[in-house]
Protein backbone atom coordinates (compact mmCIF):
# COMPACT_ATOMS: atom_id res chain seq x y z
CA UNK A 1 0.00 0.00 0.00
CA UNK A 2 0.94 3.61 -0.28
CA UNK A 3 4.25 2.77 -2.44
CA UNK A 4 6.03 6.10 -4.03
CA UNK A 5 6.10 6.24 -6.94
CA UNK A 6 9.50 5.29 -8.68
CA UNK A 7 12.18 6.99 -10.76
CA UNK A 8 15.58 5.77 -11.09
CA UNK A 9 18.66 7.07 -10.31
CA UNK A 10 20.59 9.12 -11.88
CA UNK A 11 23.51 10.94 -11.38
CA UNK A 12 24.95 13.69 -13.51
CA UNK A 13 28.16 16.32 -13.94
CA UNK A 14 26.77 19.81 -13.30
CA UNK A 15 27.38 22.05 -15.89
CA UNK A 16 26.42 19.47 -18.61
CA UNK A 17 23.13 18.11 -19.73
CA UNK A 18 21.12 20.11 -17.21
CA UNK A 19 19.47 22.34 -19.92
CA UNK A 20 19.28 21.49 -23.83
CA UNK A 21 21.16 23.99 -25.76
CA UNK A 22 17.54 26.33 -26.39
CA UNK A 23 16.64 25.75 -22.61
CA UNK A 24 13.37 25.19 -23.41
CA UNK A 25 11.51 22.30 -21.47
CA UNK A 26 9.18 21.78 -23.96
CA UNK A 27 9.86 18.60 -25.15
CA UNK A 28 9.68 17.23 -21.86
CA UNK A 29 6.13 18.20 -21.30
CA UNK A 30 4.05 15.09 -21.90
CA UNK A 31 1.86 14.56 -25.12
CA UNK A 32 -1.57 12.85 -23.52
CA UNK A 33 -4.14 13.43 -26.27
CA UNK A 34 -4.28 14.31 -29.88
CA UNK A 35 -6.60 16.04 -31.31
CA UNK A 36 -8.36 15.13 -27.95
CA UNK A 37 -8.05 11.61 -28.62
CA UNK A 38 -5.77 9.81 -25.56
CA UNK A 39 -2.41 8.71 -27.01
CA UNK A 40 -2.71 5.52 -24.68
CA UNK A 41 -6.31 4.44 -26.17
CA UNK A 42 -4.82 4.66 -29.20
CA UNK A 43 -1.64 2.36 -28.85
CA UNK A 44 -3.68 0.22 -26.33
CA UNK A 45 -6.34 -0.43 -29.76
CA UNK A 46 -3.81 0.02 -32.97
CA UNK A 47 -1.07 -1.32 -31.76
CA UNK A 48 2.39 0.13 -31.50
CA UNK A 49 4.13 2.16 -33.47
CA UNK A 50 1.29 3.92 -35.19
CA UNK A 51 1.22 6.65 -37.71
CA UNK A 52 -1.63 9.40 -36.90
CA UNK A 53 -3.02 12.03 -39.29
CA UNK A 54 -4.75 14.82 -38.13
CA UNK A 55 -7.55 14.96 -41.21
CA UNK A 56 -8.29 18.51 -39.19
CA UNK A 57 -5.23 19.82 -39.20
CA UNK A 58 -4.62 18.94 -43.09
CA UNK A 59 -7.86 20.95 -43.61
CA UNK A 60 -6.12 23.76 -41.89
CA UNK A 61 -3.20 24.02 -42.92
CA UNK A 62 -4.96 23.80 -46.55
CA UNK A 63 -7.47 26.75 -45.99
CA UNK A 64 -4.30 28.52 -44.18
CA UNK A 65 -2.13 28.28 -47.12
CA UNK A 66 -5.58 28.98 -50.04
CA UNK A 67 -6.27 32.03 -47.85
CA UNK A 68 -2.82 33.83 -47.72
CA UNK A 69 -2.79 33.06 -51.72
CA UNK A 70 -6.01 34.07 -52.03
CA UNK A 71 -5.67 37.63 -50.19
CA UNK A 72 -2.53 38.22 -52.69
CA UNK A 73 -3.62 37.26 -55.92
CA UNK A 74 -6.86 36.35 -58.15
CA UNK A 75 -6.14 32.88 -59.36
CA UNK A 76 -4.65 30.37 -57.19
CA UNK A 77 -4.61 26.80 -57.13
CA UNK A 78 -3.07 23.94 -55.23
CA UNK A 79 -2.59 20.30 -56.50
CA UNK A 80 -1.75 17.67 -53.98
CA UNK A 81 2.06 16.17 -54.70
CA UNK A 82 0.81 12.72 -54.23
CA UNK A 83 4.66 11.29 -53.51
CA UNK A 84 4.51 13.54 -50.35
CA UNK A 85 1.65 11.31 -48.52
CA UNK A 86 -0.30 9.10 -51.48
CA UNK A 87 -2.32 7.14 -48.53
CA UNK A 88 -5.96 7.78 -50.73
CA UNK A 89 -7.67 9.06 -47.77
CA UNK A 90 -5.47 12.01 -47.09
CA UNK A 91 -5.49 12.53 -50.94
CA UNK A 92 -9.55 12.75 -51.20
CA UNK A 93 -9.13 15.15 -48.16
CA UNK A 94 -6.76 17.41 -50.08
CA UNK A 95 -8.83 16.69 -53.26
CA UNK A 96 -12.45 17.85 -50.79
CA UNK A 97 -10.33 20.55 -50.24
CA UNK A 98 -10.28 21.51 -54.27
CA UNK A 99 -6.45 20.95 -55.13
CA UNK A 100 -5.95 18.83 -57.81
CA UNK A 101 -3.33 15.75 -58.11
CA UNK A 102 -0.12 16.56 -59.08
CA UNK A 103 1.42 13.29 -60.06
CA UNK A 104 5.31 11.97 -60.90
CA UNK A 105 4.82 8.24 -62.23
CA UNK A 106 2.51 6.28 -64.04
CA UNK A 107 1.74 4.50 -60.66
CA UNK A 108 0.72 8.32 -58.97
CA UNK A 109 -1.17 8.99 -62.37
CA UNK A 110 -3.61 5.85 -61.82
CA UNK A 111 -3.96 6.73 -58.53
CA UNK A 112 -4.91 9.88 -58.83
CA UNK A 113 -7.63 8.48 -61.35
CA UNK A 114 -8.72 5.71 -58.84
CA UNK A 115 -9.28 8.91 -56.36
CA UNK A 116 -11.90 10.31 -59.02
CA UNK A 117 -9.22 13.44 -59.96
CA UNK A 118 -10.52 14.27 -63.56
CA UNK A 119 -7.90 14.22 -65.97
CA UNK A 120 -7.51 17.46 -66.54
CA UNK A 121 -6.84 18.12 -62.99
CA UNK A 122 -3.86 16.20 -63.22
CA UNK A 123 -0.25 16.95 -63.48
CA UNK A 124 1.82 14.37 -64.48
CA UNK A 125 5.38 15.88 -63.96
CA UNK A 126 8.88 13.57 -63.39
CA UNK A 127 11.39 12.40 -65.52
CA UNK A 128 9.95 8.62 -65.82
CA UNK A 129 6.62 9.02 -68.51
CA UNK A 130 6.58 5.78 -70.21
CA UNK A 131 4.68 6.20 -74.08
CA UNK A 132 1.45 3.90 -72.76
CA UNK A 133 1.56 7.09 -70.10
CA UNK A 134 1.69 9.65 -72.30
CA UNK A 135 -0.76 8.90 -74.49
CA UNK A 136 -3.15 8.03 -71.57
CA UNK A 137 -2.42 11.46 -70.03
CA UNK A 138 -3.02 13.39 -73.40
CA UNK A 139 -6.08 11.10 -74.05
CA UNK A 140 -7.48 12.05 -70.86
CA UNK A 141 -6.44 15.79 -71.03
CA UNK A 142 -4.01 16.06 -68.04
CA UNK A 143 -1.62 18.73 -68.09
CA UNK A 144 1.83 17.52 -68.81
CA UNK A 145 4.91 18.63 -67.63
CA UNK A 146 7.74 18.14 -70.07
CA UNK A 147 11.32 17.40 -68.45
CA UNK A 148 13.62 16.82 -71.30
CA UNK A 149 14.06 16.69 -75.12
CA UNK A 150 13.88 13.06 -74.87
CA UNK A 151 10.25 13.04 -73.91
CA UNK A 152 9.40 16.20 -75.65
CA UNK A 153 10.05 14.15 -79.34
CA UNK A 154 8.32 11.23 -77.93
CA UNK A 155 5.44 13.00 -77.43
CA UNK A 156 5.54 14.98 -80.66
CA UNK A 157 5.81 11.98 -82.39
CA UNK A 158 3.04 9.97 -80.19
CA UNK A 159 0.76 12.76 -80.51
CA UNK A 160 1.20 12.59 -84.28
CA UNK A 161 0.63 8.83 -84.81
CA UNK A 162 -2.75 8.61 -82.50
CA UNK A 163 -4.20 12.03 -83.79
CA UNK A 164 -3.66 13.69 -80.02
CA UNK A 165 -3.55 17.07 -78.86
CA UNK A 166 -1.79 16.86 -75.49
CA UNK A 167 -1.83 20.03 -73.21
CA UNK A 168 1.77 20.67 -72.17
CA UNK A 169 3.90 22.87 -69.68
CA UNK A 170 7.80 23.08 -69.96
CA UNK A 171 9.86 22.24 -66.68
CA UNK A 172 12.03 25.15 -66.47
CA UNK A 173 15.40 24.93 -63.91
CA UNK A 174 17.30 27.93 -63.57
CA UNK A 175 19.99 29.89 -60.99
CA UNK A 176 17.82 31.59 -58.05
CA UNK A 177 20.81 32.02 -56.38
CA UNK A 178 20.05 28.78 -53.83
CA UNK A 179 22.91 26.01 -53.81
CA UNK A 180 23.48 23.13 -54.97
CA UNK A 181 21.41 24.37 -57.89
CA UNK A 182 18.72 22.29 -58.93
CA UNK A 183 19.32 21.76 -62.87
CA UNK A 184 18.55 17.86 -63.20
CA UNK A 185 14.81 18.70 -64.04
CA UNK A 186 13.46 19.87 -66.76
CA UNK A 187 15.45 22.80 -69.12
CA UNK A 188 17.42 25.29 -68.52
CA UNK A 189 16.77 28.85 -68.13
CA UNK A 190 20.41 30.75 -68.43
CA UNK A 191 21.66 28.91 -71.34
CA UNK A 192 18.63 29.24 -73.82
CA UNK A 193 17.78 25.37 -73.29
CA UNK A 194 13.92 26.65 -71.88
CA UNK A 195 13.08 29.31 -74.63
CA UNK A 196 14.51 26.57 -77.58
CA UNK A 197 11.89 23.97 -76.24
CA UNK A 198 9.39 26.56 -75.80
CA UNK A 199 9.96 27.43 -79.38
CA UNK A 200 9.62 24.01 -80.40
CA UNK A 201 6.55 23.20 -78.91
CA UNK A 202 4.99 26.35 -80.29
CA UNK A 203 6.17 25.10 -83.87
CA UNK A 204 4.89 21.98 -83.35
CA UNK A 205 1.34 21.58 -84.30
CA UNK A 206 0.43 19.39 -82.06
CA UNK A 207 1.43 20.24 -78.50
CA UNK A 208 -0.78 23.04 -77.11
CA UNK A 209 1.66 25.24 -74.70
CA UNK A 210 -0.66 26.07 -71.49
CA UNK A 211 1.50 26.97 -68.98
CA UNK A 212 5.25 26.90 -67.29
CA UNK A 213 6.49 24.58 -64.40
CA UNK A 214 9.13 24.98 -62.02
CA UNK A 215 10.41 23.36 -58.82
CA UNK A 216 13.09 24.95 -57.07
CA UNK A 217 14.06 22.50 -54.21
CA UNK A 218 12.62 21.46 -51.11
CA UNK A 219 12.67 22.24 -47.45
CA UNK A 220 13.80 25.93 -49.33
CA UNK A 221 14.51 28.99 -46.62
CA UNK A 222 14.35 31.67 -48.52
CA UNK A 223 11.21 33.52 -50.33
CA UNK A 224 13.83 35.82 -52.29
CA UNK A 225 14.73 32.34 -54.29
CA UNK A 226 10.80 32.02 -55.55
CA UNK A 227 11.01 35.85 -56.15
CA UNK A 228 13.90 35.00 -58.87
CA UNK A 229 11.99 31.63 -60.54
CA UNK A 230 8.84 33.94 -60.50
CA UNK A 231 10.62 36.54 -62.38
CA UNK A 232 12.51 34.03 -65.04
CA UNK A 233 9.19 32.30 -65.46
CA UNK A 234 7.41 35.52 -65.63
CA UNK A 235 10.27 36.84 -68.67
CA UNK A 236 9.38 33.64 -69.93
CA UNK A 237 5.76 34.12 -70.50
CA UNK A 238 6.22 37.94 -71.74
CA UNK A 239 8.54 36.42 -74.34
CA UNK A 240 6.03 34.12 -75.91
CA UNK A 241 3.53 37.07 -75.70
CA UNK A 242 6.16 38.95 -77.55
CA UNK A 243 7.37 36.61 -80.10
CA UNK A 244 4.07 34.35 -80.70
CA UNK A 245 1.00 36.32 -79.53
CA UNK A 246 0.12 33.71 -77.08
CA UNK A 247 -1.12 33.96 -73.48
CA UNK A 248 -0.27 30.75 -71.21
CA UNK A 249 -2.97 30.24 -68.79
CA UNK A 250 -0.20 29.37 -66.45
CA UNK A 251 2.82 29.50 -64.09
CA UNK A 252 3.29 26.71 -61.76
CA UNK A 253 6.26 27.43 -58.65
CA UNK A 254 6.22 24.08 -57.76
CA UNK A 255 6.72 22.94 -54.06
CA UNK A 256 9.37 23.45 -51.56
CA UNK A 257 8.01 25.67 -48.57
CA UNK A 258 9.53 24.09 -45.61
CA UNK A 259 7.57 22.53 -42.37
CA UNK A 260 8.51 23.73 -39.01
CA UNK A 261 10.66 20.54 -38.35
CA UNK A 262 14.47 20.92 -37.48
CA UNK A 263 16.85 20.23 -40.01
CA UNK A 264 19.66 18.12 -38.67
CA UNK A 265 23.04 20.50 -37.93
CA UNK A 266 20.89 23.38 -37.56
CA UNK A 267 21.55 25.50 -34.52
CA UNK A 268 18.02 26.39 -33.78
CA UNK A 269 14.58 24.54 -34.29
CA UNK A 270 12.63 25.02 -37.49
CA UNK A 271 10.28 26.73 -35.63
CA UNK A 272 11.92 30.05 -34.49
CA UNK A 273 14.27 29.77 -38.33
CA UNK A 274 11.19 29.07 -41.17
CA UNK A 275 9.67 31.75 -43.03
CA UNK A 276 5.91 31.98 -42.89
CA UNK A 277 4.30 30.84 -46.21
CA UNK A 278 3.04 34.20 -45.85
CA UNK A 279 6.45 35.43 -46.87
CA UNK A 280 6.59 33.01 -49.59
CA UNK A 281 3.33 34.55 -50.95
CA UNK A 282 4.19 37.81 -50.34
CA UNK A 283 7.62 36.94 -52.70
CA UNK A 284 5.98 35.24 -55.41
CA UNK A 285 2.49 37.36 -56.26
CA UNK A 286 4.73 40.67 -56.03
CA UNK A 287 6.53 40.11 -58.57
CA UNK A 288 3.64 38.73 -60.84
CA UNK A 289 0.95 41.66 -59.91
CA UNK A 290 4.24 43.81 -60.85
CA UNK A 291 5.27 42.35 -64.27
CA UNK A 292 3.08 44.44 -66.10
CA UNK A 293 0.11 41.54 -67.25
CA UNK A 294 -2.64 42.65 -68.28
CA UNK A 295 -5.64 41.58 -65.68
CA UNK A 296 -7.33 38.54 -68.50
CA UNK A 297 -3.41 37.98 -69.41
CA UNK A 298 -3.11 37.08 -65.44
CA UNK A 299 -2.02 33.64 -65.41
CA UNK A 300 -3.43 30.83 -62.95
CA UNK A 301 -0.99 30.27 -60.44
CA UNK A 302 -0.15 26.86 -59.68
CA UNK A 303 1.51 25.65 -56.31
CA UNK A 304 2.53 22.09 -55.51
CA UNK A 305 3.30 22.20 -51.74
CA UNK A 306 3.92 19.07 -49.99
CA UNK A 307 5.39 18.75 -46.37
CA UNK A 308 4.29 22.39 -45.54
CA UNK A 309 0.47 21.19 -45.66
CA UNK A 310 0.73 18.11 -43.93
CA UNK A 311 3.95 17.45 -41.85
CA UNK A 312 2.24 19.18 -38.97
CA UNK A 313 -1.01 17.20 -39.37
CA UNK A 314 1.02 13.54 -39.00
CA UNK A 315 2.36 11.96 -35.67
CA UNK A 316 4.36 8.81 -34.98
CA UNK A 317 3.85 6.78 -31.61
CA UNK A 318 5.91 4.25 -30.41
CA UNK A 319 7.23 2.25 -27.17
CA UNK A 320 10.55 2.15 -25.45
CA UNK A 321 11.57 -1.20 -25.76
CA UNK A 322 14.73 -0.65 -23.12
CA UNK A 323 17.48 1.30 -21.98
CA UNK A 324 21.25 1.01 -21.69
CA UNK A 325 24.23 2.87 -21.17
CA UNK A 326 27.07 3.30 -23.80
CA UNK A 327 30.77 2.48 -23.51
CA UNK A 328 31.55 5.90 -23.42
CA UNK A 329 28.48 6.79 -20.44
CA UNK A 330 26.15 8.11 -22.93
CA UNK A 331 22.24 6.75 -22.38
CA UNK A 332 20.81 4.65 -24.90
CA UNK A 333 16.98 4.27 -25.56
CA UNK A 334 15.81 1.59 -27.91
CA UNK A 335 12.43 2.57 -29.64
CA UNK A 336 10.26 0.13 -31.44
CA UNK A 337 9.94 1.95 -34.77
CA UNK A 338 13.27 3.13 -36.62
CA UNK A 339 14.78 4.49 -39.58
CA UNK A 340 12.88 2.04 -41.68
CA UNK A 341 9.22 3.35 -40.61
CA UNK A 342 10.30 7.12 -39.71
CA UNK A 343 12.32 7.86 -42.83
CA UNK A 344 12.52 11.31 -42.34
CA UNK A 345 14.84 10.74 -39.01
CA UNK A 346 17.49 11.12 -42.25
CA UNK A 347 16.55 14.81 -42.46
CA UNK A 348 15.48 16.23 -39.31
CA UNK A 349 15.87 16.20 -35.84
CA UNK A 350 12.42 15.41 -34.80
CA UNK A 351 10.64 16.34 -31.88
CA UNK A 352 9.98 13.60 -29.54
CA UNK A 353 7.49 14.21 -26.11
CA UNK A 354 7.47 11.47 -23.68
CA UNK A 355 3.15 10.36 -22.86
CA UNK A 356 3.46 10.05 -19.07
CA UNK A 357 4.47 12.15 -16.73
CA UNK A 358 7.84 12.63 -15.06
CA UNK A 359 9.71 14.02 -12.01
CA UNK A 360 12.07 17.36 -13.22
CA UNK A 361 14.83 15.03 -13.48
CA UNK A 362 16.41 14.43 -17.38
CA UNK A 363 19.20 12.90 -19.19
CA UNK A 364 20.46 13.27 -22.52
CA UNK A 365 20.46 10.07 -24.81
CA UNK A 366 20.84 8.82 -27.86
CA UNK A 367 17.35 7.40 -30.07
CA UNK A 368 17.88 4.13 -31.52
CA UNK A 369 15.51 2.36 -33.65
CA UNK A 370 14.66 -1.78 -33.25
CA UNK A 371 16.80 -2.63 -36.21
CA UNK A 372 19.91 -4.87 -35.73
CA UNK A 373 21.55 -2.15 -38.09
CA UNK A 374 24.02 0.53 -37.17
CA UNK A 375 22.28 3.71 -39.44
CA UNK A 376 19.38 3.21 -37.05
CA UNK A 377 19.61 6.09 -35.18
CA UNK A 378 16.23 7.92 -34.71
CA UNK A 379 17.86 11.38 -32.40
CA UNK A 380 21.73 11.33 -31.82
CA UNK A 381 20.79 13.57 -28.57
CA UNK A 382 18.39 14.49 -27.16
CA UNK A 383 17.35 15.34 -23.55
CA UNK A 384 13.95 13.41 -22.38
CA UNK A 385 13.17 12.42 -19.12
CA UNK A 386 14.13 8.99 -17.11
CA UNK A 387 12.51 6.90 -19.61
CA UNK A 388 12.02 3.30 -18.79
CA UNK A 389 11.04 0.25 -20.72
CA UNK A 390 7.43 0.56 -21.78
CA UNK A 391 6.86 3.94 -21.70
CA UNK A 392 5.08 5.71 -25.25
CA UNK A 393 6.63 8.74 -26.90
CA UNK A 394 5.22 11.04 -29.43
CA UNK A 395 7.08 11.96 -32.74
CA UNK A 396 5.52 15.28 -34.50
CA UNK A 397 5.39 16.59 -37.83
CA UNK A 398 5.99 13.06 -39.60
CA UNK A 399 3.42 13.77 -42.04
CA UNK A 400 5.66 14.24 -45.13
CA UNK A 401 7.91 12.08 -46.81
CA UNK A 402 7.47 8.86 -43.87
CA UNK A 403 3.88 7.57 -44.98
CA UNK A 404 5.29 7.04 -49.22
CA UNK A 405 9.20 6.43 -48.89
CA UNK A 406 9.18 4.01 -45.47
CA UNK A 407 10.83 0.81 -46.10
CA UNK A 408 9.62 -2.40 -45.49
CA UNK A 409 13.16 -3.49 -43.92
CA UNK A 410 13.26 -5.87 -40.66
CA UNK A 411 9.98 -5.22 -39.38
CA UNK A 412 6.66 -4.78 -41.11
CA UNK A 413 4.99 -1.10 -41.70
CA UNK A 414 2.52 -0.40 -38.99
CA UNK A 415 -1.54 0.70 -39.07
CA UNK A 416 -1.92 4.16 -40.18
CA UNK A 417 -4.62 5.99 -38.12
CA UNK A 418 -6.61 9.42 -39.10
CA UNK A 419 -8.49 11.12 -36.92
CA UNK A 420 -11.68 12.81 -38.66
CA UNK A 421 -13.14 16.13 -37.91
CA UNK A 422 -15.28 14.45 -35.32
CA UNK A 423 -12.48 12.62 -33.73
CA UNK A 424 -13.28 9.07 -34.83
CA UNK A 425 -10.43 7.15 -35.67
CA UNK A 426 -10.54 5.04 -38.84
CA UNK A 427 -7.38 3.02 -39.89
CA UNK A 428 -6.39 4.27 -43.37
CA UNK A 429 -3.63 1.41 -43.90
CA UNK A 430 -3.85 -1.80 -41.96
CA UNK A 431 -0.76 -2.94 -40.58
CA UNK A 432 1.53 -5.23 -43.16
CA UNK A 433 1.42 -9.13 -42.08
CA UNK A 434 3.68 -11.70 -43.44
CA UNK A 435 1.11 -12.94 -45.67
CA UNK A 436 0.75 -9.54 -47.42
CA UNK A 437 4.56 -9.79 -48.00
CA UNK A 438 4.56 -12.77 -49.12
CA UNK A 439 1.87 -12.25 -51.72
CA UNK A 440 4.01 -11.35 -54.77
CA UNK A 441 6.49 -14.18 -53.70
CA UNK A 442 6.99 -17.43 -56.03
CA UNK A 443 9.58 -20.14 -54.54
CA UNK A 444 10.88 -22.57 -57.56
CA UNK A 445 9.40 -26.08 -57.05
CA UNK A 446 12.98 -27.37 -56.06
CA UNK A 447 13.32 -25.11 -53.73
CA UNK A 448 10.17 -25.69 -51.77
CA UNK A 449 12.08 -28.26 -49.05
CA UNK A 450 14.93 -28.82 -47.39
CA UNK A 451 15.81 -31.55 -45.10
CA UNK A 452 17.04 -29.78 -42.25
CA UNK A 453 15.38 -31.35 -39.13
CA UNK B 1 32.21 -1.25 -2.64
CA UNK B 2 32.22 2.17 -0.94
CA UNK B 3 31.91 5.53 -1.29
CA UNK B 4 35.07 7.34 -0.95
CA UNK B 5 35.60 9.20 2.48
CA UNK B 6 36.38 13.02 1.47
CA UNK B 7 33.40 12.70 -0.75
CA UNK B 8 30.69 15.15 -0.18
CA UNK B 9 27.07 15.10 -0.40
CA UNK B 10 23.65 17.24 0.58
CA UNK B 11 20.18 16.06 1.25
CA UNK B 12 19.33 17.85 -1.73
CA UNK B 13 20.97 15.61 -4.14
CA UNK B 14 24.00 17.56 -4.39
CA UNK B 15 27.70 15.67 -4.76
CA UNK B 16 31.08 16.79 -4.58
CA UNK B 17 34.58 15.18 -5.38
CA UNK B 18 37.44 17.46 -3.46
CA UNK B 19 39.42 15.02 -5.21
CA UNK B 20 38.77 15.72 -8.86
CA UNK B 21 37.01 19.00 -8.28
CA UNK B 22 33.71 17.63 -10.16
CA UNK B 23 30.37 18.37 -8.81
CA UNK B 24 27.03 16.19 -9.47
CA UNK B 25 23.90 16.37 -8.75
CA UNK B 26 21.49 13.20 -7.99
CA UNK B 27 17.81 12.74 -7.74
CA UNK B 28 15.30 11.70 -4.67
CA UNK B 29 16.37 7.66 -5.24
CA UNK B 30 19.59 8.64 -5.72
CA UNK B 31 20.30 10.14 -2.86
CA UNK B 32 18.74 7.89 -0.78
CA UNK B 33 21.18 5.06 -2.03
CA UNK B 34 24.26 7.23 -1.28
CA UNK B 35 23.07 7.99 1.71
CA UNK B 36 22.77 4.19 2.38
CA UNK B 37 26.26 3.37 0.79
CA UNK B 38 27.44 6.00 3.32
CA UNK B 39 26.54 3.98 6.33
CA UNK B 40 28.05 0.98 4.33
CA UNK B 41 24.61 -0.51 3.86
CA UNK B 42 25.41 -4.04 1.74
CA UNK B 43 23.75 -4.15 -1.85
CA UNK B 44 21.04 -6.47 -0.89
CA UNK B 45 20.19 -3.78 1.82
CA UNK B 46 19.55 -0.95 -0.52
CA UNK B 47 17.48 -3.02 -2.62
CA UNK B 48 15.44 -4.46 -0.34
CA UNK B 49 14.98 -1.22 1.45
CA UNK B 50 14.14 0.83 -1.77
CA UNK B 51 11.70 -1.76 -2.90
CA UNK B 52 10.12 -1.47 0.43
CA UNK B 53 9.33 2.02 -0.14
CA UNK B 54 8.76 2.90 -3.81
CA UNK B 55 6.70 1.32 -6.55
CA UNK B 56 9.19 -0.57 -8.52
CA UNK B 57 9.78 -4.44 -9.38
CA UNK B 58 13.07 -5.89 -7.77
CA UNK B 59 14.20 -6.91 -11.12
CA UNK B 60 13.71 -3.75 -12.56
CA UNK B 61 15.63 -2.17 -9.57
CA UNK B 62 18.69 -4.10 -9.55
CA UNK B 63 19.38 -3.14 -13.34
CA UNK B 64 18.74 0.63 -12.47
CA UNK B 65 20.93 0.10 -9.46
CA UNK B 66 24.10 -1.97 -11.43
CA UNK B 67 23.88 0.79 -13.63
CA UNK B 68 23.71 3.59 -11.22
CA UNK B 69 26.60 2.07 -9.10
CA UNK B 70 28.71 1.81 -12.26
CA UNK B 71 28.17 5.30 -13.20
CA UNK B 72 29.40 6.14 -9.66
CA UNK B 73 32.28 3.86 -10.35
CA UNK B 74 33.12 6.41 -13.39
CA UNK B 75 32.84 9.58 -11.79
CA UNK B 76 35.84 7.96 -8.89
CA UNK B 77 32.75 8.52 -6.06
CA UNK B 78 32.80 4.64 -5.41
CA UNK B 79 35.77 3.31 -4.57
C1 LIG C 1 7.72 18.47 -58.92
C2 LIG C 1 7.48 18.53 -57.47
N1 LIG C 1 6.46 19.25 -56.98
C3 LIG C 1 6.19 19.31 -55.65
C4 LIG C 1 6.97 18.66 -54.72
C5 LIG C 1 6.65 18.79 -53.26
O1 LIG C 1 7.71 19.38 -52.58
P1 LIG C 1 7.60 19.89 -51.08
O2 LIG C 1 7.14 18.75 -50.23
O3 LIG C 1 9.00 20.31 -50.75
O4 LIG C 1 6.64 21.03 -51.05
C6 LIG C 1 8.06 17.90 -55.19
C7 LIG C 1 8.92 17.19 -54.22
O5 LIG C 1 10.11 17.08 -54.33
C8 LIG C 1 8.32 17.84 -56.58
O6 LIG C 1 9.36 17.12 -57.07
Amino acid sequence: MGKIRYERPIIQRMNTGFMNKFGTRTEFEPVTNIEGVSVKSLINQYGSPLFVISEKQIRRNYQNATRIFKTRYPKIQFAWSYKTNYMNAVCQVFHQEGAWAEVVSGFEYEKALGNRVPGNKIIFNGPDKTDEQLIAAARNNSLIHIDHYDELYSLIRLSEENNLRPRVAVRVNMDTGIYPKWDRFGFNFENGQAWNAITRIINSENLELVGLHCHIGTFMLSPLAYATATSKLCELTWSIKEKFNKTLQYLDLGGGFPSMNTLKGAYLPGSDTVPSIDQFADAITDVILGYGFKQGDLPLLILESGRALIDDAGYLLGTVIATKRLSDGRRATILDFGVNTLFTSFWYDHKVSPVESFGKHTEEMVLYGPLCMNIDIVRESITMPLLEKGNHLVVHKVGAYNMSQWMQFITLRPNIVLIDNENNTHVIRKAETLEYLELNEQVPEHLKQNSLK
Amino acid sequence: MRLKKNIATSDEGFIFNPGTGDSFSTNEIGTEIISLLKENKPQEIIIETICAKYDVDQNQFEKDLDDYLSQLKDYTILE
